[in-house]
This record gives C-alpha cells, sequence and structure tokens, in this order.
C-alpha cells in the first residue's frame, strides 16, 4: 500500500516544512504536522492492523481494528484517525497492553460473523481478516451462537459478486465508489448485524471503475465474476505488467497460473494510477487467447493457406522488395515502443518509404505538424501529479471518463481539493460533472472558436501558475482546434498536455512512425537529424527516404488509388478508420498486403501473406502514456512461442537483405544510443477555424466499454457498459420520443433517446458500441451534420 | 427536599400548549429581555448559571455554546435533540407536549446567543402528538412575530424547523442526528471536527436536548442568582424527573437537583404493594444500575458519579424484587442489538455476541465460564466503539453482575422464569389474574 498522509487539506508542501516530533513505542520521530498515527507507524516499520483504512480514502475509524494507546488519553484511540500532535507518545499493539487487548478484542468481533469458508473464498490465502486474525487474534473463538446468513451471492453488478455474510462492514468499497470514483450507488445498508453492502432495488452499481472494490475489499465479500472460484491465491504467478488499454498509462499486476492469465490487478503506481484502474483494464484480456492466429499464411489462388514461418516471411520479404520506394505503412495505436520504432526503421530502410502512419482514427495535416512541433520526443511535460494541484484544468475535445479513465480519477481528486476543471464540449457530461466541471459550450467542429473567444475569467484561471490545457485525439477531426489550443497555451502559460486515447500512440510517435517524423521527434527533412539517424542505423544518410511520405487519409487514398504498391499493417482494425470504406479500399487496392496481426480482421481476410504475432503477455515492451512516462513491462509468459511484431520484421528484413534489431533490449539500446533531439523542431501548426456545420451536428466519443475488439470474450464486463443511446437537450428529446433515427451520409441507426445537457443543436451517439458504429453505419464523424427522425416509440 | 416545578409548574393548566397559555404565565417575557441583550451577555449568564446539558452527559451548556466562532463568515444552526429514545426516559416528550412555547421560547433565545437564524427541532418521529404541538408552538410564535425575520424589532432573523425522525435510537447521538438531518443515513461522524465548529452542513452548530433549551427562557428571565438557589455547587438548578416502574405514581417530578431517590420514590407514592426496591437506574437503561443502598445517593451528576453510575437523562426506573435481573439485562441488550448503527465493531458485533449469550442464560443455558466472557466482551466494547452506544450496551451487564451475581449463577441452571414468575412483576393491576 501506498505510504502518504492523506489527512488534512494541506499540501504536502506544507506539511514537509512543519515537522512535529512525536514518539512512537519508544522512538521517537519526526513527522510532517497533520500526519496520523498509523502513517507514522508504518515508517518505522509498526504494522498496526486496520480494515477500513485505505490511504487514499477519508478516515472512517469503522473497524476498530487499529486501537492504540496514546499517553494522556483514557480510551484507546483508532490509529487510522488520530492525528499525530507535537510530543504526542503513541503505544502500538507492541508496547501496550491495552492496545494489545482492544486488537485482540475487536479481531475477536469480527470473526464473530465471519464464516469459516476460507477454503472455498478467493480471498483465502491473500486475506488481511485471515492474516491479521493470526497475528493479532484469539487463537481460539468463545463464540459458539448462530452466524448471521444472507442469500450469496448477490450481483453488485454484473461484474462484482457481493457474499454478505463475509462482509466486515469497513466501508472500503462504499467510500471508494463515493469519494475515488464519484459513482455512490453502492452504500451501506440496514444496521446492526443486519448491516449490509448493497444498492439501490434493481439498481447495478453502475462505475467504470467497479473492479477497484473488488481488490480492496479487506475480506471475501467482493468477488468479480471473471476471477470468482478459478484460482488460488498462492498458485497464481504474478508479474508486473503495464496496460494496453489506453494511454492513462496504469501499473497492472498480471497473474496467471499453467500459462492462463487469471486476473489482473492494478497495482501501486503513487505517479500514475495510484492504486486503482478501470474495468477495461482489470477485466478486458480473453481476447489475449480468445480467436488467436496460431500460424502464418500466404495467399495462394486466391485463398489463404496455411504456411511454414520460412516461407511466409519469404513471400513477404519478395512482395515488400518488388515494391520498395511504393510500401505504405499502417502501425496500430497499440503497438509497444519498441514494436512501433522497428515499423518506424524498417519503413526507411528496408521499404526505402515514408508512407507511414500509426493514427488509426480522424487525423489531418494540422494534427501532424501539432504532433510533430509540440509532442514528439519531448519529455513529460504535465504529469499526473501536476494535474492534482493545477488551479485549472482545461479539456478540449476529450472526455476522460471515458477516454482515459485515470485522468478522469485524478481530476476528480483534484477537483475535490479545489480545481477548476471546465471542458469545452457539447455535452455536459457524467463524467465532467464528477469533476465538478464546467462545460464551456461549443459544438463539435467549434472548439477552434471557442478556444479563441474564451471570456476573460476564463483566460484568468488559465493564466494561473500551473494551469493546464489538454487536448484528445478527437482535437485532429476539428479545423483548427489544435493551433488554436497551442496559440492559448502560449498566451496564458497553461501548459499543454496531449492526451491519445490508445497506449501505443505517443511512443509510436517518438519512435518515428509517423511520416516526416524520424525516432525522437527528429524532423525527416533536417540534415543533422538525417545524420544521426542514418548513423544509428548503419545507413547513409542518403538511404533514408528524401522527402516527407504520406499519412493519414492522403496514405490510404494513395494505397487505394494505385500509388503505392504494397502494405504493411500491423495490428489495424480498418473499421476504427474514420472513413472506414476508404480504408477497406487501400487494402483491397494495393497489390500486395503483408499483414503481422493477432486477431483475423478486415486486413488479414484481404492480406496475401499473415505473420502472427504475440500479444503484451508474450513479449516484453514499453509504452509512453499520455504524459510521455514510460510504462516498461516484461514478458509474463517467457515460454511463448510467439514473436513481438520487432522479431517478426527483423526476420523480414534479413530475407530483404538487411539488418535490423528484432530484441528489445537491442531496440532500447539502440534507440538509447540516439537519444534526445535538441534540433529545430517542426513549427506549429496555424489553422483557422472552419466554418460551423449547419444544422443538426453530431457529437460523439468511444464509450470506454464499446464494441472494441480487446474487450472480447468478457460478457460480464460488457454487461457493464453503458446502454447505447441518442443523447439530446431535453426539448430536443421531447419532440423526437423514444427512439430516434440518426442519418449521415451512409445510412441511419435508431436508437433510444436520452435526455441529457447537450446543446440544442447536437445529437451524441457512442461512436462504436453495440448497434451504432458511427463511421460505418453512418459514414459520420464527430462534426458531421446529420438528420433526426422521430424513430416511434420503444 | 420540596418539589420546584418551573418547566412543569402550570402543566395544570389545560392550556398551557398555547400561545395565549404560555403567555398567561409570563411566557416570552424573557425573550422580550433577551433580545435586549448582547448575545454574548446571555452566552455568560447560561455559563455563569452552571447549567449541564440534561440529555444525559451533562456537558456544561454555556461553555458548549461558547465553542462556537463568531464572526467567522459562516451560518450558524442551533439543533433540538428531541429524539428521546432512551429506554425509561420520558421527560422531553411530556415537556414538548405540555409546555412547547417553553422550547420554542428558548429555541429563540438560544439562537441569537449563538447568532444562528436557522434552528432545528429533531423530533423522535414515533410521537406525533409532540410534533404537533412543537408545530403547532412554532406556527403561533411565528404568528405573533416571535420567529422570522426581524423579531420584535431586533434586526435577528430566525426561521425554526420541525423534523421528524424515523425510528432510530443512534440518532439521538448528535453527529448522527445531524447526518439524519442532512438525510443521510443516521451514523455518528468522526470527530473531530466537533459539531460547534463544523456540524450541520458543515457550518458551527450547537446541539441540545429539549429540557436543556426549555431552562434557558427561565435562566434569562430569573437570573443566575435565582437558578444557583437550586441544586448544588456542580449540579445547579432543577431537574425534570421521570419515575418509572413499580412505583404507585409514576410520572414527571420536578425537584432541585441532589433531591434522593428516596425522597422521589415517597412523591411517586412508594411502591406498588409495598415491595422492596431490587435495584433501580438514575437515568436510562445506559447507566449502570444501583439497588437499595444507594437510595439516599443526592442525583447530582457528581454524586452518581462517585456511586458508579450517572444521572444520565435523570429518568429513574426502580424494579421491584419481582423482576429478574437477567432478563432485563438480556431486554437492553435486545435493545442495543436492535439499534446499533452498524458503524463500528465492538458494538456492532459485541451487542450481538452479548445478546445470544444473555438469551441463553435467561433460559437456563448460562455457564460460569461465559459470565466471565460476558465481562471481557463488555470490557471490549467499552471505550472502544464509535460513539457512545456501544459504551451503553457495556453498561447493564458488569453493574448487575456486581450486585446480583448469585442471579447469573442461577441462570447456568435453570430458566429465570421458574424463579421469577414474569407474570408477578406487571404493574397494571389484574393482568397476572387474567
Amino acid at each position: 500500500m501506498t505510504v502518504t498522509s492523506n489527512n488534512g487539506p494541506g499540501s504536502d508542501v506544507e506539511m514537509a516544512t512543519d515537522l512535529i516530533s512525536v514518539v512512537i513505542d519508544g522512538v521517537e520521530m519526526q513527522v510532517p504536522k497533520g500526519t496520523l498515527v498509523i502513517r507514522a507507524a508504518e515508517k518505522l516499520g509498526i504494522e498496526v492492523p486496520r480494515f477500513c483504512d485505505h490511504p487514499l480514502l477519508d478516515p472512517v475509524a469503522a473497524c476498530r481494528a487499529c486501537l492504540i494507546e496514546v499517553e494522556g488519553m483514557p480510551k484507546p484511540q483508532p490509529a487510522c484517525a488520530q492525528v499525530l500532535g507535537e510530543g504526542m507518545n503513541v503505544k502500538t499493539q507492541y508496547a501496550s497492553e491495552i492496545a494489545r487487548a482492544a486488537q485482540e478484542g475487536v479481531m475477536e468481533f469480527l470473526l464473530l460473523n465471519h464464516p469459516l469458508d476460507c477454503p472455498v473464498c478467493d480471498k483465502g490465502g491473500e486475506c488481511p481478516l485471515q492474516n491479521q486474525a493470526m497475528t493479532v487474534g484469539r487463537p481460539e473463538s468463545r463464540f459458539d451462537g448462530d452466524k448471521r446468513e444472507f442469500e450469496k451471492p448477490v450481483n453488485v453488478n454484473e461484474q462484482v459478486l457481493l457474499d454478505r455474510e463475509r462482509c466486515v462492514s469497513c466501508a472500503r468499497c462504499t467510500r471508494f465508489a463515493e469519494q475515488i470514483a464519484g459513482d455512490p450507488s453502492l452504500e451501506l445498508l440496514q444496521r446492526g448485524a443486519k448491516q449490509m453492502v448493497g444498492t439501490a432495488d434493481d439498481e447495478p452499481f453502475e462505475s467504470y471503475y467497479s473492479g477497484n472494490v473488488v481488490q480492496i475489499c479487506p475480506v471475501g465479500a467482493l468477488t468479480s465474476a471473471s476471477y470468482r472460484f478459478r484460482s488460488r491465491p498462492f498458485d497464481l504467478v504474478s508479474v508486473p505488467t503495464a496496460c494496453e488499454h489506453c494511454a492513462s498509462g496504469c501499473s497492472l499486476r498480471t497473474d496467471y497460473r499453467r500459462g492462463v492469465v487469471t486476473r489482473r490487478l492494478a497495482w501501486d503506481d503513487p505517479e500514475v494510477n495510484e492504486e486503482w484502474n478501470c474495468d477495461k483494464g482489470r477485466f478486458a484480456f480473453a481476447y489475449q487467447t480468445h480467436g488467436r492466429i496460431d500460424s502464418p499464411m500466404v495467399r495462394e489462388n486466391g485463398e489463404l493457406r496455411v504456411a511454414s514461418w520460412p516461407e511466409a516471411i519469404a513471400a513477404a520479404a519478395r512482395g515488400l522488395a518488388q515494391a520498395r520506394g511504393r510500401v505504405g505503412v499502417l502501425v496500430g495505436g497499440r503497438s509497444t515502443v519498441e514494436d512501433a520504432y522497428a515499423y518506424a526503421r524498417f519503413a526507411r530502410t528496408s521499404l526505402g518509404s515514408d508512407d507511414i502512419d500509426f493514427r488509426v482514427r480522424q487525423t489531418s495535416d494540422e494534427e501532424t505538424a501539432f504532433l510533430a512541433a509540440t509532442i514528439a520526443g519531448t519529455a513529460v511535460s504535465v504529469s499526473y501529479d501536476e494535474l492534482e494541484s493545477a488551479p485549472a484544468v482545461l479539456l478540449v475535445a476529450l472526455e476522460p471518463e471515458d477516454e482515459s479513465p485515470i485522468v478522469q480519477l485524478r481530476l476528480r481528486k483534484a477537483a475535490r481539493r479545489g480545481t477548476k476543471v471546465l471542458s469545452i464540449a457539447a455535452v455536459a457530461s457524467e463524467g465532467l460533472a464528477k469533476v465538478d466541471g464546467e462545460r464551456v459550450a461549443a459544438r463539435p467542429g467549434d472548439e477552434a472558436t471557442a478556444l479563441r473567444s474564451l471570456e476573460a475569467p476564463v483566460r484568468e484561471l488559465l493564466s494561473k501558475p500551473g494551469a493546464v490545457i489538454m487536448v484528445g485525439e478527437r482535437a485532429a477531426g476539428s479545423p483548427g482546434t489544435l493551433s488554436a489550443a497551442v496559440e492559448l497555451s502560449a498566451a496564458t502559460g497553461a501548459r499543454l498536455a496531449w492526451v491519445p486515447r490508445r497506449a501505443g500512440e505517443r511512443g509510436a510517435l517518438d519512435a518515428g512512425a509517423l511520416a516526416g517524423l524520424l525516432p525522437g521527434g527528429r524532423p525527416l527533412a533536417d540534415a543533422q537529424a538525417r545524420d544521426q539517424v542514418a548513423a544509428a542505423w548503419g545507413v547513409a544518410p542518403n538511404d533514408l527516404p528524401a522527402n516527407n511520405g504520406r499519412s493519414g487519409d492522403a496514405l490510404l487514398a494513395a494505397a487505394r488509388d494505385g500509388a503505392i504498391g504494397a502494405l504493411l499493417v500491423g495490428g489495424v482494425e480498418l473499421s476504427d478508420y474514420a472513413d472506414p470504406a476508404l480504408a477497406v479500399a487501400a487494402v483491397e487496392e494495393a497489390a500486395f498486403v503483408v499483414s503481422l496481426e493477432n486477431h483475423h480482421s478486415a486486413v488479414t481476410e484481404r492480406a496475401d501473406v499473415v505473420l502472427p504475432v504475440a500479444v503484451v503477455t508474450e513479449k516484453a515492451g514499453t509504452f509512453l502514456n499520455w504524459e510521455g512516462r514510460p510504462r516498461i513491462f516484461g514478458q509474463v509468459f517467457r515460454d511463448a512461442l510467439t514473436m513481438s511484431d520487432a522479431k517478426v520484421l527483423s526476420m523480414v528484413a534479413e530475407a530483404m537483405g538487411d539488418s535490423l534489431p528484432g530484441d528489445v533490449r537491442a531496440i532500447r539500446a539502440e534507440m538509447g544510443a540516439l537519444g534526445p533531439w535538441s534540433g529545430a523542431r517542426f513549427e506549429a501548426p496555424m489553422q483557422a477555424a472552419g466554418s460551423p456545420a449547419e444544422g443538426v451536428v453530431l457529437a460523439s466519443w468511444r464509450q470506454l466499454l464499446d464494441s472494441g475488439l480487446m474487450q472480447d470474450a468478457e460478457p460480464h464486463l460488457a454487461a457493464t457498459a453503458r446502454p447505447t443511446v441518442a443523447i439530446v437537450s431535453a426539448r430536443t428529446a421531447q419532440a423526437l420520443g423514444d427512439l430516434v433515427t440518426v442519418t449521415g451520409p451512409a445510412g441511419s441507426v435508431t436508437v433510444p433517446v436520452q435526455a441529457g445537457d447537450v446543446l440544442d443543436d447536437v445529437v451524441w451517439l457512442p461512436m462504436n458500441s453495440p448497434g451504432c458504429h458511427i463511421h460505418s453505419e453512418l459514414g459520420a464523424v464527430p462534426g458531421s451534420t446529420v438528420r433526426l427522425t422521430s424513430g416511434g416509440a420503444a | 427536599m420540596t418539589l420546584t416545578p418551573v418547566i412543569t409548574e402550570h402543566w395544570d393548566d389545560p392550556e398551557l400548549f398555547t400561545i395565549e397559555g404560555y403567555r398567561r404565565h409570563g411566557g416570552y417575557t424573557a425573550l422580550a429581555s433577551a433580545l435586549g441583550q448582547d448575545p454574548d451577555a446571555i452566552i455568560t449568564t447560561v455559563k455563569d448559571s452552571g447549567l449541564r446539558g440534561r440529555g444525559g452527559a451533562g456537558f456544561p451548556t454555556g461553555l458548549k455554546w461558547s465553542f462556537v466562532p463568531q464572526n467567522d463568515g459562516k451560518p450558524h444552526y442551533l439543533v433540538v435533540n428531541a429524539d428521546e429514545s432512551e429506554p425509561g426516559a420520558c421527560k422531553d416528550i411530556p415537556i414538548m407536549i405540555a409546555n412547547p412555547h417553553a422550547l420554542v421560547e428558548g429555541v429563540i433565545i438560544t439562537s441569537y446567543a449563538i447568532r444562528a437564524n436557522h434552528a432545528f427541532i429533531y423530533i423522535r418521529g414515533e410521537v406525533p402528538e409532540a410534533i404537533r404541538r412543537v408545530a403547532n408552538a412554532i406556527r403561533e410564535a411565528r404568528e405573533a412575530g416571535l420567529i422570522g425575520t426581524n423579531i420584535q424589532g431586533s434586526g435577528f432573523d430566525l426561521d425554526v424547523v420541525v423534523h421528524s425522525g424515523a425510528g432510530a435510537y443512534i440518532c439521538g447521538e448528535e453527529t448522527a442526528l445531524l447526518d439524519s438531518l442532512e438525510g443521510y443515513r443516521g451514523q455518528p461522524r468522526l470527530k473531530p471536527p466537533f459539531p460547534a465548529v463544523a456540524g450541520l452542513y458543515a457550518s458551527p452548530t450547537v446541539i441540545n436536548n429539549v429540557e436543556t433549551i426549555c431552562n434557558i427562557p427561565y435562566i434569562v428571565g430569573r437570573g443566575v442568582d435565582w437558578f444557583r438557589t437550586f441544586g448544588t455547587e456542580k449540579s445547579p438548578g432543577f431537574k425534570v424527573f421521570a419515575v418509572s416502574g413499580h412505583v404507585n405514581r409514576p410520572g414527571i417530578y420536578e425537584a432541585p437537583l441532589g433531591i434522593t431517590m428516596r425522597e422521589l420514590l415517597d412523591y411517586a407514592g412508594g411502591m406498588i404493594d409495598g415491595r422492596q426496591v431490587k435495584f433501580w437506574l438514575p437515568g436510562g437503561s445506559s447507566v449502570p444500575m444501583l439497588t437499595a443502598e444507594h437510595l439516599d445517593v443526592p442525583m447530582t451528576y457528581e454524586a452518581m458519579a462517585e456511586a458508579g453510575t450517572m444521572l444520565g437523562t435523570g429518568t429513574p426506573m426502580i424494579f421491584n424484587d419481582t423482576v429478574s435481573v437477567v432478563k432485563a439485562v438480556t431486554r437492553w441488550l435486545e435493545f442495543y442489538k436492535h439499534e446499533s448503527c452498524g458503524k463500528c465493531t465492538p458494538c456492532r458485533e459485541g451487542t450481538y455476541f452479548i445478546t445470544g449469550t444473555l438469551e441463553r442464560f435467561q433460559h437456563g443455558h448460562g455457564t460460569d465460564r461465559e459470565m466471565e466472557t460476558l465481562v471481557d466482551l463488555c470490557n471490549q466494547i467499552s471505550g472502544r466503539s464509535f460513539c457512545a452506544l456501544g459504551d451503553a450496551a457495556a453498561t447493564p451487564y458488569p453493574a448487575a453482575l456486581k450486585y446480583f451475581r448469585d442471579e447469573f449463577v442461577a441462570a447456568t441452571t435453570s430458566p429465570v422464569d421458574d424463579e421469577f414468575d414474569p407474570a408477578a412483576s406487571y404493574v397494571f393491576s389484574g393482568a397476572a389474574a387474567r
């Protein structure tokens, strides 16, 4: 657990300068004023038993397991809530019979109504109640009455189950729901020994963070449907890993048994995810084993057939070599830094091409310029800690709860301490309400105008030292927005952060997997940069592509139009592009397609060579989160037979007569030797706002839990997703009735209507949720004009 | 010692509950005097009077008021604890029914003193009569210009709200009451911060018992010296004693603090059928019991403490020798188990454990070892629970064991009903015969 002081509103800086002297178990020590006894004792290595205490939750002093003696106080005091004062003399169970007896008494009471079902309980073996009963409890029970019983288990939501008879009423889960997640629908009900955790009748505990309550439950009362009865903790092998789902960058612990991942836990990383993660990061890992491509394939007479690795590698090398200089490279947004680097290098050296892009989504040239100028290769500038202490945070085209859930949690923590959160948005979302945020109204597409016409009080807030502007990846779809954000940052001094959604985007950018950019943010057009990179890669500067290549839609269009001879595609879902039809046409029209994939997809269906690659558990690697912080992870399954993208590319390169490092350590060494770039950078874009769209405008983002393929095969998780609805203003909702048909250029969807705090001429739809995929079904993107028609009764 | 009816002086007037009736006996004259004084002067008066809280804990009222920070820019609140739920306590409810305007006048004066513009009276929901009477009194006072804006031209504004509790003993605990009043589930809050600094809606709040507040008009109207002619140095004033149990005339007896149980017993017409006092509790089930040998101990905060008990709510329950101590203690523990809010482990689980064990004693299935275990369990609750409810639950058994160990020993072999016929202890006449 994190050792932090969590009491009092004072900042860490204030506390650090204000030390007091105290004595704990005879040891004199100095602690910051306001420190709790339990935290100070931890620093001495004294573990006071505890259940309700959690360093990241407000003290509640309910379980009374941590009672200690304070000299001069008539009663034993709870160490978890007792603030140390100057000269205070504290005696824990090791120095005080009063404390020892009090703790033993509480432990006896806690075990009274707790079932002796440890042998069948998921928590058995890693249970704070079990452990602390052994350390401070009585050897024998004096209770021979009837224990209370409850119907078991009950679902607090589809994923989280509750066995109430095991609950010790520590209120960790309810405090997490209320204080951390801001989803206070999990509550303690009834009273006395009948007290239990629960929700309102038939109302599930709706939260993207619900899995955390399973992890912080100090007994086996809360379990997850995906792990319940699957394993015993002592049979598991635990590996520290990093989450591959989004750019929040959570540290995780992956537990596996006999070659199968059984569960993932949020791991302790005070600088990033503290001790939390989202339900997607926790539960969405079944895709790693489900529906995998297990052998290379080559196309013969129009049909894909299984091939040997040497045959497939040779086929890939042959096809790519033939198209040398005219190969497009599409890198998925969840590549590791090392894999993205391999693609970037392979494209420039073996393929002689700068036509490369990692962005499998809506893009723009403005964004390309913005990323090259302000983000690529920069060190961590805005961090989570700085978010927490920022006086104000302005969100632009970013919905943290759905698009970067740990940013949301940190913003909520910040807001509870006084940070003002503002969001330029058409929808005042639930997530924004949870960070006590204020909406600055702007329709999708009008963000640039809104940024340039912010009112004076907002600009003043952003001018305060430490203020932050966070721009989401959707800004790429709104002309002028990124330019306006850069301008605003320069004008106010607020620091600018870019928050992509996928875990691999920031790393791929820094690795140079974008046209015109070499690793470390080096411009391809810069002679010094070319020299450095060429030297690192062991080629002549002139061997690198001469001109900046194509990216985004231009790259796809070039493939469709035959200007590109071959495509190398790694981990791309074509339906994720803003124009899926263009993407499909690009892959279909390209003369030769090599697909590096772990699952069957629209690309593998059309590929000439399919090379299966490893998922995150089968390789080591690094992600850069939105901060730019490396999230390094090791290989979970060391005996995996699969190979990383980098390794496969190195084999193809070898077959082409080149040499490319395929090993993670070799790649890291090469990247490290290249070092950061200190030369000239791209110019920041200066683009005007687009003209306002006519009629009803579509607002949309990807919900955290949606049709994303990496959530496959986890039905309990899917059942906790938010329902697919169209959110419109109350006025529009009234006019529409129960159902609305939203029509775009390519078609329409009919979904239930929900009234919300949305601008009148805007409709919000989920971007990629069951029953609503706006790119493929509507042919629309955020900012598109759509037509609303009443869709009849529900 | 003679009875000294003050709050109860005119209870024989059937119209006392109306504003006319109350005014007929000098009501609201203290308010007029108070509004002409500096609020701090009133706090000083109450401090000087030595009035101690009548809700059970006996905390000095003026001192409590003085903890409220002044000129802090926050709203202040007065909350009257009228959630009288203590087993055996029945004084606040009769006061509210018979003399509600004394409460209202006290509320206005107290609010003025602590600079509160909102006062809340949290009344036990099971007593609609009291709620109606108090609500009616507030309405009358408002119509008379005693509540509202610029009261009597003083520039002082006050609104008073009656809130009905929903049937939880824990909501008589002051911070749980605040949570309940705010609309949350009533459970005690972590202290500090204390309500005087961050109480209702995180603002400075004074929480006083009904009887305490009813003392205020009389103290302000008649003065500190008059008030201190009653009672003792440490327990000045008078007290509304509500006597119940095996007495001939159970009821309300207002007398100076320091009166003895023997005297109160005389006023209450002595014991039914002339039977012996077996045990009695000076102030609700939450204070340790005493026996006949304590009948001459003065009913003051300090003398009761010296006798190993507490004055508590000052509502003595008297039991004669037909009552099984084991059974009485079991009933009380069943109450605490039922009312434990569940927040803290010792109270939630301890009352469950003790009650189950005592129920076995009641049926003659106790063991010697369990008699000692019960002492341990009470020690494991007392001083270790989150609030005073746990402490209260740990009170009856040790005292009962101290005076009546033999009965617990007997309960290890035979059911208590064998020795103590339940019908014999009924106080309604002829019940046993029927």
